[in-house]
């Protein structure tokens, strides 16, 4: 097990690696000059030359290179042209409330798409596993952000249950963090999106529940279980849901990259101040340092989540961990 | 007649006899088609979305002609005023917008991306997923590990930032789009054929077609490839629906083809009009219609997934 553990920490690493050379190699071609991403134009010249030289822009490529990956490492981004302060000072609260949200959806997806693919496999046949069926599906058909624009609609303009979107109700002070997020006006703003996030995602884990369910449905111990004479709903979840939860675990690792786009998404209809709206910005303010590190932020939770959920499934099914 | 000497593959064709080889494998890729057509005519609701699939698709190529206005043109009411924000109606079936231009005849006219991008990156990605796959699993040893390792990476890159990203640097436009769903969803289909390519591989009619001195490249592509086939189509199907999606999703967020008409275009301009909470027929149409192809393009997936794995069949 130890083994496995640290190949998969080696090959995350490895990952990171490889997006930060991505980044740095896609926004040098763009056309024009290269400078403008990390130097803003509108300073003085003098302050110009000072960051040209910290950034090592006037040297060649691979020395270019090795110091990008020495600032990226140490989590220098530079300084946000929009907001003219340091990109690493900023990200961390626009993190916070992108993992609490994606959190939140990511979890319902999973809980809710695993009991009601338990359900459907149990019931085989009914009308509630096609009309789950295709509910499920005419969500995941929907496109993200129309079905957020439709639930805005509905439930904050036309039935007021909701606030309109945003993560506090405007005006409001804060002691700190806990305070800031460990309240109920946080909690009426998280539900529409967390909720429509959920029924886009729910899709795949129920269906592949529903599938492995079948699988495991027709297993002997099953027999057993019904033989015993246990209650439908103990066999349902206690011995046949645990044992079909394996393949719903490996889509999770599948569905953390689907999950940060719907992040963007998600966060630019509902204002919800995280990295994701603050990416789609910082690109159409041309802030390209925080559209840089906003880009590699969410990469690196991606790999970061596939690492964990990999450790997640070798624990699970130590099988995976021979190679 | 010439006698069929190659051994028969798991799906059950006989090469058909015949004079020379490009007749043969035409007839095989016919046979190959309507051997297609009867596994979806199996699962009923794979049909329908094949048909609603088709529909789509008719109404893509005729579009110029089913589209009763033009759609940038602003329309007039009858007295002579410029008909804005008009809701659904005899004479506009799904509204006007702000600018007074018909919303139906958008629709219309934005089935054409809609579909082109997602046949085009369906196609494109199952090829290159099916491709990595075979190659990958047939293959194994070292080119099966840098190939999984290549796919592993690209699984740490998010899809929908990437899109964007790749799309504001180089430009907006349809071709960057499609490059971009290119370049990410290979990843799942090549996984996937690979998997399914290991336990092929062991199996008695490779052993038949090896000791019978096939080489590599036919024993692929020969005996391999049209078992992995509706495979392939599954995750071809999805990987349409996500296509779609992808590109309503990037036009909405501002960077589609700005010469083009698209249907998360229409929404992006509602939204960007801010006239969401005024016309809700102008989100309402776009929406839909992308929902019915990409459920479509799922009915289909469903259909072939239940073709590789019997025990998904309904009753």
């Amino acid at each position: 097990m130890r083994a496995y553990v640290i190949r998969r920490f080696i090959q995350m690493l490895f990952t990171l690696y490889v997006l930060a050379s991505v980044l740095f190699f896609m926004f040098r071609i763009v056309p024009g000059d290269p400078t403008l991403m990390y130097v803003d134009a509108a300073i003085p010249k003098e302050a110009q030359l000072v960051m040209l030289e910290q950034f090592g822009l006037n040297r060649p490529l691979g020395h270019q290179y090795l110091l990008y990956l020495k600032n990226t490492f140490q989590g220098e981004f530079g300084t946000s042209f929009y907001y003219h302060a340091p990109v690493a000072r900023l990200i961390p609260p626009m993190l916070i409330s992108t993992l609490l949200l994606m959190g939140t959806i990511i979890t319902l997806a999973f809980v809710l798409g695993a009991v009601l693919g338990t359900l459907m496999a149990w019931r085989r046949g009914s009308r509630f596993e096609l009309s789950m069926l295709a509910t499920s599906l005419a969500f995941r058909s929907a496109p993200l952000f129309w079905t957020g624009i439709m639930a805005l609609l509905v439930f904050s303009y036309t039935m007021k249950w909701f606030p309109i979107g945003g993560m506090h109700t405007p005006g409001q002070e804060f002691a700190g963090v806990l305070d800031k997020y460990f309240n109920l006006d946080f909690l009426h703003h998280l539900i529409l999106p967390s909720l429509v996030g959920a029924i886009y995602f729910m899709a795949s884990p129920m269906l592949i529940m529903r599938n492995s369910m079948l699988e495991v449905m027709g297993e002997d111990f099953i027999e057993m279980a019904k033989a015993k004479g246990l209650k439908d709903h103990t066999v349902m979840f206690k011995h046949a849901m645990r044992n079909a939860l394996l393949p719903v675990v490996t889509v999770l690792s599948l569905m953390i990259g689907f999950a940060i786009g719907g992040q963007v998404l998600l966060e630019t209809v509902f204002r919800w101040p995280g990295m994701g709206r603050e990416m789609v910005l910082a690109i159409q303010r041309f802030d390209y340092p925080m559209a840089q590190a906003s880009f590699f932020m969410l990469g690196v939770i991606v790999i970061i989540l596939n690492f964990i959920t990999d450790l997640l499934y070798g624990y699970l099914d130590p099988r995976v961990t021979y190679r | 007649m010439k006698k069929n000497l190659s051994p028969e593959s798991e799906s059950g064709h006989r090469s058909p006899p015949g004079r020379n080889p490009w007749y043969r494998w035409l007839k095989r890729t016919a046979g190959t088609a309507k051997f297609q057509l009867s596994l979806l005519w199996r699962d009923k609701i794979g049909m329908i979305g094949l048909i609603i699939l088709v529909a789509i698709f008719l109404v893509a190529v005729f579009a110029p002609v089913l589209a009763p206005h033009d759609p940038m043109e602003t329309m007039t009411r009858p007295d002579g005023r410029i008909a804005r924000m008009v809701p659904p109606s005899w004479q506009f079936p799904f509204g006007t917008d702000r600018l007074g231009r018909d919303i139906f005849s958008q629709v219309i006219i934005g089935s054409r991306v809609a579909v082109f991008v997602g046949l085009i990156s369906a196609f494109m990605v199952v090829f290159i997923g099916t491709n990595v796959g075979l190659i990958s699993g047939y293959y194994g040893g070292i080119i099966d590990d840098i190939l999984m390792r290549i796919t592993d990476i690209v699984y740490g890159i998010p899809f929908l930032p990437f899109a964007v990203i790749l799309v504001a640097l180089i430009g907006p436009g349809l071709f960057n789009i499609i490059l971009a769903i290119v370049l990410i969803s290979w990843r799942s289909t090549a996984r996937v054929i690979r998997a399914q390519v290991l336990t092929l591989k062991q199996r008695a009619f490779i052993e038949a077609a090896r000791v019978s001195g096939a080489s590599n490249f036919r024993i692929i592509y020969r005996h391999i490839m049209p078992n992995v086939l509706p495979l392939s189509f599954a995750y071809g199907a999805l990987s349409m629906g996500t296509a779609i999606l992808t590109e309503a999703s990037v036009s909405f967020l501002g960077y589609g083809d700005p010469l083009l008409i698209s249907w998360g275009k229409i929404i992006f301009m509602c939204y960007v009009a801010q006239a969401i909470t005024v016309a809700w027929w102008w989100v309402l149409a776009p929406g839909l219609a992308i929902m019915l192809v990409v459920m479509s393009g799922f009915f289909i997936g469903r259909a072939y997934e239940q073709v590789v794995n019997p025990r998904l069949r309904e009753r």
